[in-house]
């Protein structure tokens, strides 16, 4: 089949995320115009650092339940491939795991059978640490500091895997491929490339179906079906309501993407400088003009490291005298907390291992240093009080010694003793557990596209 | 009259840890053109509302989705103590006042 010359190749891209919730009725009816495979997205970096840093999903297990049941089902009635990407938030192998063990109560509830790829992202530390005394782990832009010690420290590093391990899996008979951290382009690229589809029509119908029907006008249920031929693409959604736009599918490229024209893969750049929009009929758009810039290969990589644990203090100020002298109040606030910790927790609480700090709800929390008006005093202001320490006891304590200045540190217009500081919550003190941070802005550069990354291939059955 | 009165959305987000992109979106190629021609969007007036060096502004005009985007990197990466916008969705807002003459 690799190397006939193909019309077209068609997908269907069921929802933006795994768990996000696929509609079965826009499912079905897509299905009825018999794609040729089913592949879904089920990770992303938005949500923060968590996910990767503790090897938990965002979605609950449930949600992802119901759509890879939905999306299983489909694949087998219909004997086409499934292929899931970054699965479980991070695509670490913890997430990977978490996700093929849904699979297997999936394919035992619904009596199917199921040749299944596993593939594994996360990356071996030695490994990496070699790669990086031979200079084959290169900065991305705002670069970022690398080391063997940011390596140890970190709690997990994946790799963003392309298209190549994807292919391997589909020419040994996968019926479903479970990919680890992927690029979400890659996963519908991976078949057209491998049939012999051009490389800029195959990415860019990659990149506008991985989002599902935000590609529409107006996002809402449904699903994406996409077509891709020698010379153009085809691009609809199945879905109440729903429409593809000249406009909407050009302006997919924007959406989280610091380039609207170039877009980056392990193999090379797509290129939709040339590319052109037009409406086919209401909701259907034809793309043509794409490329391909072939470039040498590299793999993005995302790791994450412990911050700390933090524990918080939520509550406001309504008090005008205090509004109008938040900045020097909270200041002498903050000296006198810095001042308790010293005498109760002593040596333990070194200024330099802890760090507090309060979010002006109603100032400036919310843009920082880009708020543009921060000067303008309301008439009442939120704070959360944020302390991150190397262990959650001493968090707590100094989210504990923060709760008594906050309520009583005097100012010289009331006389006598004042409670400044309204407490939503008895306890006041919620412990979050560890925080994590990205700790990597990098591409490796191995010395092909599959080394790292490990296949497993299982069949999945009752 | 400003920037936000004429263009259908104005949005933040970000685009990697990393990163903050902005776009800025017509509803009509006349609005997309009225926006463009006045020459109040550029590299160096968003450098100079988002406090910003000049040469870190990514600034792209996109006729054919009647846009225009800026990228900067992000002042704190996404989730480092002291970020309050995890998602980065709410960092838009001093380009609604934009005066477009």
């Amino acid at each position: 089949m690799a190397n006939e010359k193909l019309q077209q190749i068609r997908f269907i891209s069921p929802v933006g995320s795994v768990g996000g919730g696929i509609s079965s009725a826009a499912l079905d009816e897509a299905m009825a115009q018999a794609p040729d495979f089913i592949a879904c997205d089920a990770g992303t970096t938005d949500a923060g650092p968590f996910s990767l840093g503790t090897g938990t999903p965002a979605f609950p297990r449930e949600a992802v339940k119901r759509d890879l049941s939905l999306m299983l089902r489909a694949g087998r009635k219909a004997n086409i491939p499934v292929i899931l990407g970054s699965a479980g938030t991070a695509g670490g192998d913890v997430h990977v795991d978490w996700v093929l063990e849904i699979a297997r109560e999936v394919v035992a509830e619904h009596a199917l059978t199921l040749r299944t790829a596993v593939i594994y992202a996360e990356q071996d530390k030695t490994y990496l640490k070699r790669l990086l005394r031979e200079d084959r782990i290169l900065p991305l832009d705002p670069a970022r500091p690398i080391s063997d010690s940011i390596i140890d420290g970190s709690s997990r590093i994946v790799g963003m895997m392309g298209v190549e391990p994807l292919q391997q899996a589909i020419l040994n008979g996968a019926d479903f491929v479970l990919a680890g951290r992927c690029s979400d382009s890659a996963l519908f690229a991976a078949i057209p490339l491998m049939r012999g589809f051009p490389p800029g029509l195959a990415w860019h119908a990659g990149k506008i179906s991985e989002c599902g029907t935000l590609v529409c006008e107006t996002l809402g249920k449904g699903v994406i079906f996409t077509t891709v031929s020698q010379d153009e693409i085809t691009i609809r959604p199945y879905g109440a309501g729903l429409r593809c736009t000249p406009q909407s599918v050009a302006a997919h490229s924007l959406y989280e993407n610091s380039n609207p024209y170039l877009h980056r893969e392990c193999s090379g750049t797509f290129d939709l400088t040339k590319a052109s929009f037009e409406a086919i009929d209401g909701v259907t758009v034809r793309i043509r003009g794409s490329k391909f810039i072939s470039e040498p290969y590299t793999v993005k990589l995302e790791g994450a490291e412990l911050a700390g644990y933090q524990s918080i203090i939520v509550g406001g100020i309504r008090d005008p005298y205090i509004i109008r002298q938040l900045d020097e109040w909270l200041g002498s606030v903050r000296s006198y907390i810095d001042e308790s910790v010293a005498r109760v927790l002593g040596d333990k609480a070194d200024k330099s291992l802890y760090s507090i700090i309060f979010h002006r709800y109603g100032i400036n929390a919310v843009m920082g240093g880009l708020e543009p008006d921060p000067k303008h005093l309301p008439h009442e202001v939120g704070i959360v009080l944020e302390a991150t320490a190397p262990t959650q006891d001493m968090a707590h304590k100094l989210a504990q010694l923060s709760r008594q200045p906050l309520l009583h540190y005097p100012i010289k217009e009331w006389v006598g003793s004042i409670t400044a500081f309204a407490c939503l919550h008895n306890p006041a003190v919620i412990d979050r557990g560890p925080v994590y941070r990205f700790n990597l802005n990098h591409v490796a550069v191995p010395s092909t596209p599959v080394e790292m990354f490990r296949t497993h291939f299982m069949d999945l059955c009752v | 009259m400003i920037l936000a009165d004429i263009a259908n959305l104005i949005r933040s987000k970000n685009a990697g840890p990393f990163t903050l992109t902005f776009d800025i979106m017509f509803a009509d190629l006349a609005s997309y053109r009225r926006v463009k021609d006045s020459g109040a969007l550029n590299a160096a007036a968003f450098a100079k509302l988002y406090r910003c060096p000049v040469d870190k502004v990514h600034y792209f005009e996109c006729e054919n989705a009647l846009a225009f985007k800026f990228s900067i990197p992000r002042p704190l990466t996404q989730g480092e103590l002291g970020d309050g916008d995890t998602h980065g969705g709410q960092q838009f807002i001093p380009l609604m006042n934009v005066e477009i003459p």
